[in-house]
């Protein structure tokens, strides 16, 4: 691998990392401030996918499906949680496996009635519908660079909102000790609405952003689940920060295992895991 | 003195033995009335479409007999395999013992084919398979009732690799994913690429079902390979050529591939897709006569456009129609059934092809160009290929 190569390889693993990024902060957000292990995380990101497409080509725009999705799934995120999730904030964790296990059958079998098991595509929006030449060969596709940049604007709008905004200062209060907030007066559900609604709002931007490179199919969710809680587990449960750095190792890893050990690629991103765990039972970061 | 209860109980077992004594002929006459016919295929899952095509294509050619079997009614019975391999000697058994099937028709997914083969080689039922590529059932572990209606996975590839040389292409990439399928239609490509006098200059992989091409592709334009070929279906499929086309690899390296890389995708995959080569047994824009009817004739009944999957249902239909005819109807007559349906020649919409002694077809590979969303043929890429069938010994 020469030089050029491996800065191409670098920009590859860093784009990959930080849409799991944008994946695993709602996962590991909604785990640390409610408790609640989501397993129906990656149903969101496949419902956005679907939304992205279905509203895509009634539009005619992603610009605009985005933001129409978007809100779609903040409501659907504050529905979930009013409707079922509060239920379960003082349950055991196997109750919540149960209840987010059965919502990936129901996401399933509604997308299924919905839209079909059709495979799907959702075209690149024009604007940034071409490639940046690097090598003879080899060209990057201008919207790749597009995610990768509306994965770092979330990100630090994020981070802007957590730890320097009122609101932000509430859910980590919540986080810390939720009696003693309450005790406050602050309105723990209506925060825990929030927060819930977020989350799912990641992930489905996360899917409706990564639709036109990824395409639309049945089941697309389950896959990117298992690397999202590789992510929150590797960055230690809860942890924003550690989601982050632990989705760009993730992003490494998968990278240069795929290119220099293909034998072993399926492996490498688990042997991360279980090396990390083996220094740091909490993760890299605990909350 | 006789109790009450004496009474009832004898009167209960005097009513058993009547009713089981009168219903045992009933039952024995019932299998011999109609010939039972057993569909194991995915109704649900990703794989739905597939097992609906076959079915359609299969009862389609029984209907153009006038719906019979060697002059005999058919019974159908139908289990939903979910394409779980997991439930597949459990769903195989459901059909072979509790419903009595003369026939197992199934399925789409090489794991659950394994669970069906298992059943069939035990139980000695008909095994009719209308899809699944996986080697071993017409290889080492083929058997006299099974039968193969469709393909084994290196047996496209095997017609690649002259296509690809004759073309230019002399040094080329593999890649696939790291699994069963993925792994056999390497065979065929190796096979054929090196005795065309190509060199394979790297093999890549990722884990099933992982669509995250991007580092793969850079790989692959710094090797600068005159032709990349690869193994992919369904939706990674779409994503693949399409990624392949947005890296801009598309412009100095030709994509070649197994067929099922542009079976059911072109539409996802859109521009992306044009000038892929592949080779496959069948296109649905192949332009016989034969294939035009049957296309039409589809259609009208079904309301939907068949594909290879209800061309390879279909056909095997035909094959059932073979040896039942052979055979009167009387199926097990096994000997003769079976040696009907070896040497059987099957005039099928992808062209006429005939059985193997290891069970799986003889037939020609075409080669097709992707143009505007369809599969145009531009030739056959080979003739007659047959599965090497490494170790199939029929006893």
């Amino acid at each position: 691998m020469d030089f050029a190569n491996f800065l191409i390889q670098l920009l590859n693993s860093l784009q990959y990392g930080l849409l799991l990024f944008m994946l695993a902060a709602g996962l590991t957000l909604i785990f640390g401030i409610m408790g609640v292990v989501n397993l129906a995380h990656g149903s969101f990101y496949m419902l956005g996918a679907y939304l992205a497409w279905f509203l895509a080509s009634q539009f005619d725009s992603l610009v605009l499906a985005i933001v129409v999705g978007t809100l779609i799934a903040v409501a659907l995120g504050w529905a979930l949680e009013w409707l079922l999730f509060r239920h379960f904030y003082h349950r055991d964790h196997l109750d919540q496996v149960l209840l987010t296990f059965g919502l990936i059958y129901i996401f399933e079998e509604v997308r299924s009635i919905l839209w079909g098991d059709d495979v799907h595509s959702v075209p690149v929006p024009e604007l940034v519908n071409w490639s940046i030449p690097l090598t003879e060969n080899l060209s990057y596709p201008v919207y790749r660079l597009v995610i990768s940049a509306v994965c770092v604007a979330l990100a630090l709008g994020l981070y802007f909102l957590i730890s320097k905004t009122r609101l932000g200062m509430k859910i980590r209060a919540g986080a810390f000790n939720r009696e003693m907030t309450e005790a406050l007066g602050i309105n723990i559900r209506l925060i825990h609405g929030v927060v819930f609604a977020l989350g799912v709002a990641l992930a489905a931007i996360a899917g409706m952003i990564a639709s036109p490179i990824s395409s639309v199919y049945p089941g697309m969710g389950s896959s990117v689940l298992i690397m999202c809680f590789v992510v929150v587990v590797i960055g230690g449960i809860g942890s924003v920060r550690g989601a982050l750095v632990a989705a760009l190792m993730v992003g490494l890893v998968d990278t240069f295992g795929k290119v220099l050990m293909p034998q072993i690629a399926g492996m490498a991103v688990y042997m991360l895991m279980a090396g990390v765990l083996l220094y740091k039972p909490e993760g890299l970061f605990k909350q | 003195m006789t109790t009450r209860r004496e009474i009832l109980t004898r009167s209960a077992a005097v009513i058993g033995a009547a009713s089981s004594g009168l219903l045992l002929p009933q039952m024995a006459m019932a299998q011999s009335d109609k010939v039972r016919v057993g569909f194991m295929l995915p109704y649900t899952g990703t794989f739905a479409q597939l097992g609906v095509a076959i079915e359609n294509g299969f009862r389609m050619a029984l209907n153009e007999q006038g719906g019979k079997l060697g002059g005999r009614e058919v019974e159908f019975f139908k289990v939903d395999d979910e394409s779980n391999p997991a439930k597949g000697i459990e769903n195989a058994n459901r059909l072979v013992q509790r419903d009595k099937v003369d026939v197992l028709v199934g399925t789409v997914h090489s794991g659950v084919q394994m669970g069906i083969h298992k059943v069939a080689r035990d139980s000695g039922v008909l095994s009719l398979i209308p899809n699944a590529g996986v080697h071993v059932a017409t290889r080492a572990q083929c058997s006299p009732n099974v039968f193969r209606t469709s393909f084994t996975n290196s047996q496209p590839t095997l017609a690649l690799g002259k296509a690809m040389v004759d073309r230019g292409h002399k040094k080329a990439v593999w890649i696939t994913w790291n699994y069963a399928a993925g792994e056999e239609a390497f065979e065929g490509f190796e096979q054929s690429y090196t005795a065309a006098g190509g060199t394979i200059v790297k093999k890549l992989g990722l884990p099933f079902p992982n669509v995250e091409f991007q580092a793969l592709l850079t790989e692959i334009a710094s090797l600068k390979p005159d032709a990349v070929a690869c193994f992919f279906a369904g939706g990674g499929a779409a994503k693949f050529l399409r990624d392949f086309h947005a890296a801009g690899l598309s412009k100095n390296i030709q994509l070649y591939g197994s067929g099922f890389l542009t079976e059911g995708v072109l539409e996802a995959a859109g521009p992306a897709a044009d000038g892929v080569l592949t080779t496959m047994h069948y296109s649905d824009a192949l332009d016989t006569p034969r294939n035009k009817k049957f296309r039409l004739d589809y259609a009208k009944t079904f309301k939907a456009q068949p594909d290879v999957y209800a061309v390879q249902g279909y056909d095997t239909g035909l094959l059932l129609i073979k040896g039942a005819n052979a055979v009167k109807g009387d199926l097990s007559n096994k000997k003769a059934l079976y040696a009907a349906m070896e040497g059987a020649t099957i005039d099928s919409p992808r062209g006429q092809w005939t059985m193997s002694k290891a069970h799986n077809p003889i037939q020609d590979m075409y080669l097709r160009k992707v143009e505007n969303k369809e599969n145009k043929v531009i030739g056959i890429a080979q003739k007659a290929v047959a599965d090497p069938a490494t170790g199939c010994r029929m006893g």
